[in-house]
């Protein structure tokens, strides 16, 4: 565990953030980045924060930005309520984070 | 980086029409995406909003809106009170917005209303409104509970406090 908190903080020295925790440089975006600033959230990551990851990843490099909530919540099999679970303390800015996009602008 | 959760927002839905159902809803769940504890107190015709038989069936005020215009197919067509009122008028207005608010991915009212309570957001009935409406808790959706104006300052204590 400490071994993997040591790795995860050395990923994250050459990662940019702005002052509120999102990455300056979506491009810059690993799977390991997003493993590392998760722990940093007190999230471990599963198959089903993927779907939402890769989802929210994909749409972001096919459209420019991120999806809203609500897309992610018709477009896959994840649910309102398991988004919230899944990503708490604010399901659109901590699933942004740890997906390496910027601030949700979205109202939905 | 911001601490998340501490902030809580009640809002207190009053009017039932559908273009003022819309704002609250929208704060409300805009609050539970950023992390920001939600409630929303449901008060006179605002009650229509989370009514079962009701909810589905809100419509647009065509009367006694002074900048009611045919936006945005005809921004600068203003329609005047009096044309307002003529039959058809309302059903046809909010028939446009419906139109216009999927087009932005909106969910209609009672979809809407599932969305933010799936989100984590608190809904309650006023209690004197729907005395005075003759409802009970059952005429409510599912996860509304039904609230008087103290024990909703209660809840309110420490929040930021929205009127709608």
């Amino acid at each position: 565990m400490s071994d993997q908190s040591l790795t995860n903080t050395g990923i994250l020295e050459n990662v940019e953030f702005d002052d509120e925790g999102y990455m300056v440089d979506p491009h810059a975006w690993t799977p390991e980045i997003a493993e590392a600033i998760a722990a940093q959230l007190g999230i471990t990551l599963t198959d089903r924060h993927w779907v939402v990851i890769n989802f929210a990843r994909k749409e972001f490099e096919a459209n420019g930005e991120p999806p809203t909530l609500r897309r992610i919540t018709k477009q896959t099999d994840v649910n309102t309520k398991e988004l919230y679970q899944l990503f708490p303390g604010g399901a659109a800015k901590v699933a942004a984070k740890i997906a390496g996009l910027g601030k949700p602008t979205g109202c939905i | 980086m911001q601490e998340n959760g501490t902030r809580k927002l009640c809002i207190i839905a009053s009017k039932g029409s559908l273009d003022m159902a819309y704002p609250p809803l929208i704060l409300a769940n805009a609050a539970c995406m950023s992390g920001i504890e939600a409630h929303v107190f449901f008060t006179f015709w605002g009650l229509d909003i989370i009514t079962k038989s009701k909810m589905k069936k809100l419509k647009v005020a065509t009367v006694g809106n002074p900048n009611l215009s045919m936006a945005p197919y005809a921004p600068s067509i203003h329609i005047p009170t009096i044309l307002g009122a003529l039959p058809g008028m309302s059903a046809l207005a909010t028939w446009m917005m419906k139109r216009e608010i999927d087009k932005l991915d909106f969910p209609p009212v009672d979809e809407f209303i599932e969305m933010i309570a799936d989100a984590g957001a608190h809904l309650y009935g006023c209690k004197m409104s729907m005395d005075m409406m003759g409802l009970t808790k059952e005429d409510l959706v599912e996860p509304a509970e039904v609230l008087g104006a103290m024990e909703f300052l209660e809840v309110a204590e420490g929040a930021q406090v929205l009127f709608v």
